[in-house]
């Protein structure tokens, strides 16, 4: 199985063939999937050099021209150190784009900090109008990736991971899917989490929803998996308690307690491998299933 | 925002009161009118964009990025006809469109919302190669900076990058008031050109002098017009 970033190259390479819309903006990483791409469309894979400031301009101005630009690097170099442009060059100038990232929390741990950027989706937020998927395998990222070329002048975020579960579901995108029904709560499990979460919550009264489209946030499936106790888990794989606020706005109007697991703001300064990573952040299946026992009445 | 008031006859003559009614002053100091014989002189006798064409996929397009102090801006735009001159008393007003940075979204003809600095030439080179991508490539993208604004590092990502690809249709230029805080004679022509741009250097108070680096042919490279005025106070 190739994956979700191999997928990203062969699927949006052969978008490219189909839609002359569509242009690919990257700064060295990813460049490698692309040669084909790249010979066949000279003018619509662009590769700025190692410059994050101007990947994202220049995506802002493709897309000025009525271009729609896909953009590709790691989160750290998409979304942190060129926020700005990501606030001014698509949203203020009122045109979209897709940003895809990869090596989101935790994919590389060897790499260390400077590799990670869990705070991407909850910095997305401080933001009008992004919607952003998070595949857990690399067939729903594909189904999100087309989903995201073919949406308009949206501006979409697709957050692409080495992480991934064991098999693919069968997603829509901006749905949440109900994998298992219980009673005592509801547990929201975002992409690559999902394995673990079904392994953690083995045995337990929950029901299940599999997020892979986080914005805009399904609420009217969390309203209606809910049932008569308003406890709601989410199991995120970056900023622990990202959505929680979305949670809270989906369930104004009733009792609801939300216990908000992912990834910590403290550095874990640990190498090693996702696994161990994982383990060393509460979010393997066993820490898991503790602290959403733990949680549940 | 369509208007049935505009004015597409008014000259460089008349910019002075247009101003006015921005700025209430009867008389505009160096700093105000920096910009105002470099943008009059491109819409004027440059620019293939117009009032009627502001959605034109094949027009020039000038991008301001220094987007602060754009009084003058504005009034060559009314004056050009794409908005009407009613609007420049509001400048700055809570229900006018014209703010103290342009806002694309909100003015008729301006072709990005700027104020930060370091924005408009990365916005520059995405739209030289869009246009280039949609097979529109006798437009050419404008993009009007300041020398302090060269200050963001921002700007030499896009400097390098524009002058490794020849991006012969960007035009970037730079007016040159000495408002940087640290700086170098020649330094910034030199920073250009040692990127491969094709570079020019004139009184931006010169009209034909800047007509003639405006349209200097520069094949296979990007082009920029240093344009001097009076230093910063």
């Amino acid at each position: 199985m190739d994956t979700m970033r191999e997928r990203f190259a062969s699927v949006v390479s052969r978008l490219l063939d189909d839609d002359p819309r569509l242009a690919v903006v990257l700064a060295e990483i990813g460049k490698d999937g692309f040669t084909d791409a790249a010979r066949a469309h000279p003018d619509r894979v662009i590769n700025v050099g190692i410059r994050e400031q101007l990947l994202v301009g220049v995506g802002g101005g493709l897309a000025l021209t009525g271009m729609r630009p896909i953009l590709h690097t790691f989160a750290s170099f998409l979304v942190e150190r060129p926020f700005e442009q990501v606030k001014l060059d698509f949203g203020h100038q009122g045109v979209g784009g897709v940003l895809v990232s990869a090596a989101g929390s935790y994919d590389w741990p060897a790499g260390g900090y400077t590799h990670m950027a869990p705070g991407d989706v909850a910095l997305l937020d401080t933001l009008d109008g992004w919607t952003v998927h998070v595949p857990g395998h690399p067939d729903e990222a594909e189904t999100l990736l087309r989903d995201a070329a073919a949406a308009g002048d949206d501006s979409v975020y697709v957050r692409l991971s080495a992480h991934s579960n064991s098999a693919p579901r069968d997603i829509v995108p901006g749905r949440f899917l109900t994998v298992r029904e219980g009673r005592r709560g509801v547990v929201i499990a975002v992409g690559p989490m999902l394995d673990g979460v079904l392994t953690a919550v083995a045995g337990l009264d929950v029901t299940v929803l599999y997020a892979t489209t986080v914005r805009p946030f399904d609420g009217p499936a969390l309203r209606s998996a809910i049932g008569e106790v308003g406890d709601v888990v989410l199991v995120e794989p970056y900023l622990a308690g990202t959505s929680a606020g979305a949670v809270n706005d989906a369930l104004a109007d009733r009792p609801h307690r939300v216990l908000g697991l992912g990834i910590p703001r403290r550095e874990l300064r640990r190498y090693g491998t996702i696994d161990e990573h994982l383990a060393g952040q509460g979010m393997d299946p066993v820490a898991l299933r503790e602290r959403i026992s733990a949680f549940l009445r | 925002m369509t208007f049935t008031d505009v004015h597409t006859r008014y000259g460089y003559d008349d910019l002075p009161r247009l101003m006015s009614l921005m700025t209430g002053d009867e008389k505009h100091g160096p700093a105000a009118t920096s910009t105002l014989d470099v943008v009059w002189v491109l819409y004027d006798r440059v620019l293939r964009v117009s009032a009627e064409g502001t959605e034109a996929p094949g027009r020039d397009r000038f991008l301001l990025s220094k987007g602060h102090g754009p009084m003058a801006y504005y009034a060559v735009l009314a004056a050009k006809g794409f908005f009407p001159e009613s609007l420049l008393a509001g400048f700055g007003a809570y229900d006018s469109p014209l703010g103290h940075h342009p806002d694309r979204v909100l003015v008729p003809g301006v072709e990005i919302s700027s104020g930060s600095l370091g924005h408009g030439l990365p916005l520059a080179v995405g739209s030289a190669l869009g246009l280039r991508a949609r097979g529109l490539s006798g437009a050419a993208v404008w993009v009007l900076l300041g020398d302090a604004e060269l200050d963001e590092g921002s700007n030499h990502e896009a400097i390098a990058y524009a002058g490794a690809m020849g991006l012969e249709r960007l035009h970037a230029v730079v007016v040159d008031n000495a408002s940087a805080g640290h700086r170098r004679a020649g330094g910034i022509a030199a920073r250009f050109e040692a990127t491969g741009w094709s570079t020019a250097t004139v009184d931006g108070r010169d009209h034909q002098a800047l007509y003639e680096a405006y349209t200097a042919p520069h094949p296979g490279r990007p082009h920029v017009v240093v344009a001097r005025v009076e230093a910063k106070v």
